[in-house]
């Protein structure tokens, strides 16, 4: 379970952001979380909810977009999205690929402040 | 004043702190001529015992070193010792596994330019290690035969991350009716082209094979370093 520490370090940017912009109060943080990341979804939301305990966080909300996984097919000369992240093949030639394009972010995209 | 809320972008990775540490490690590796490899498995696959083979089979050749992640103990670092080279335990205390700045910390007085191969062996877990660059040249993943064939598609995030598999404990294989077949299998399907050895640190059987790997990829990191 690392996943609060991980919580922990996305609340620590929100409030650095939030502090460089005059103490505004940060409503939603939206976070982009790749399926190939290693970090759970829920446990994420769930870490989240304690890491904003006594800051200026507390009360915000973590959105949390997936990322699916693409790899690129050699094949096809293409990228293309894999059917599980248990089959690293072109869903549609079926050539097996370990060259990942994306999936792998874990990042703090937006914030949603109220001044 | 403005009573809406509004959208500012931010793009920042969360584990760049650890990204940028990793890097460091990473080019003060290559500047030292040093290959670097880390070990991530589960618990009980035998991880400190293959270690311990690795080093003490050598020992004579390479100037080699460990650093070793575990949660409580300084077991591992004791065990290792008796291979002779260099060993320091990093005690994580609550955390699941090691990332960069451990590292770093645990390297502090050491003088790269004396190593030739340093392997980091992570805590046992299968799931936390896979999110931290620890600025390696090469993962190791390690599947004991005990473990079961599936491994690999269970926990799919970490074998995609190593760069290579080795199969331990395959002294037991026949006791454990272990399908050596669908454990190759799996290991594809989740990385494809992945390198494989199989290994028994006990009886020393293809040792010799997964050590001829190591020696070629040092020899790259050599001539990395030579540019």
């Amino acid at each position: 379970m690392h996943e609060l520490s991980i919580a922990m370090s996305i609340v620590e940017m929100a409030q650095e952001e939030a502090e460089r912009r005059g103490g505004v109060q940060v409503q939603i943080v939206h976070l982009r979380l790749g399926r190939l990341s290693g970090v759970v979804k829920e446990a994420l939301l769930s870490s989240y909810e304690m890491a904003c305990a006594s800051t200026l966080l507390e009360g915000s909300q973590l959105m949390i977009e997936e990322v699916p996984v693409e790899v690129f097919c050699p094949r096809c000369e293409a990228p293309r999205l894999v059917r599980s992240i248990q089959w690293f093949r072109c869903p549609e030639c079926d050539t097996p690929t370990s060259t990942v394009i994306r999936g792998k972010e874990l990042e703090v995209v937006a914030l949603e402040i109220k001044e | 004043m403005n009573a809406e809320p509004r959208l500012v972008e931010v793009r920042k990775n969360v584990l760049k702190q650890n990204d940028v540490t990793a890097r460091a490690l990473r080019g003060r590796f290559r500047d030292a001529g040093v290959l670097a490899v880390s070990l991530v498995s589960s618990p009980g696959s035998g991880k400190t015992a293959f270690l311990e083979k690795t080093l003490t089979l050598l020992y004579s050749r390479y100037r080699v070193a460990a650093l070793v992640g575990d949660l409580a103990t300084e077991n591992d670092a004791a065990r290792l010792a008796r291979s002779q080279v260099p060993v320091k335990q990093i005690v994580t205390g609550t955390v699941c596994h090691l990332d960069a700045a451990m590292v770093q910390h645990a390297l502090e007085g050491w003088d790269l330019n004396t190593l030739d191969i340093l392997f980091i062996e992570n805590v046992g877990n299968l799931v936390c290690p896979s999110s931290y660059d620890l600025g390696e040249d090469l993962r190791l993943v390690l599947l004991s035969v005990t473990e079961g064939e599936d491994k690999p598609l269970k926990y799919p995030t970490i074998f995609n991350s190593a760069d290579v598999a080795v199969i331990t404990k395959i002294d037991l294989a026949a006791a454990v009716e272990f399908d050596e077949a669908a454990a190759k299998r799996n290991i594809q399907a989740v990385r494809p082209g992945m390198e494989v050895f199989k290994t028994s640190a006990k009886t020393g059987e293809g040792m010799a094979e997964y050590l001829e790997f190591i020696e070629r990829r040092r020899v790259h990191s050599r001539a990395a370093a030579a540019v």
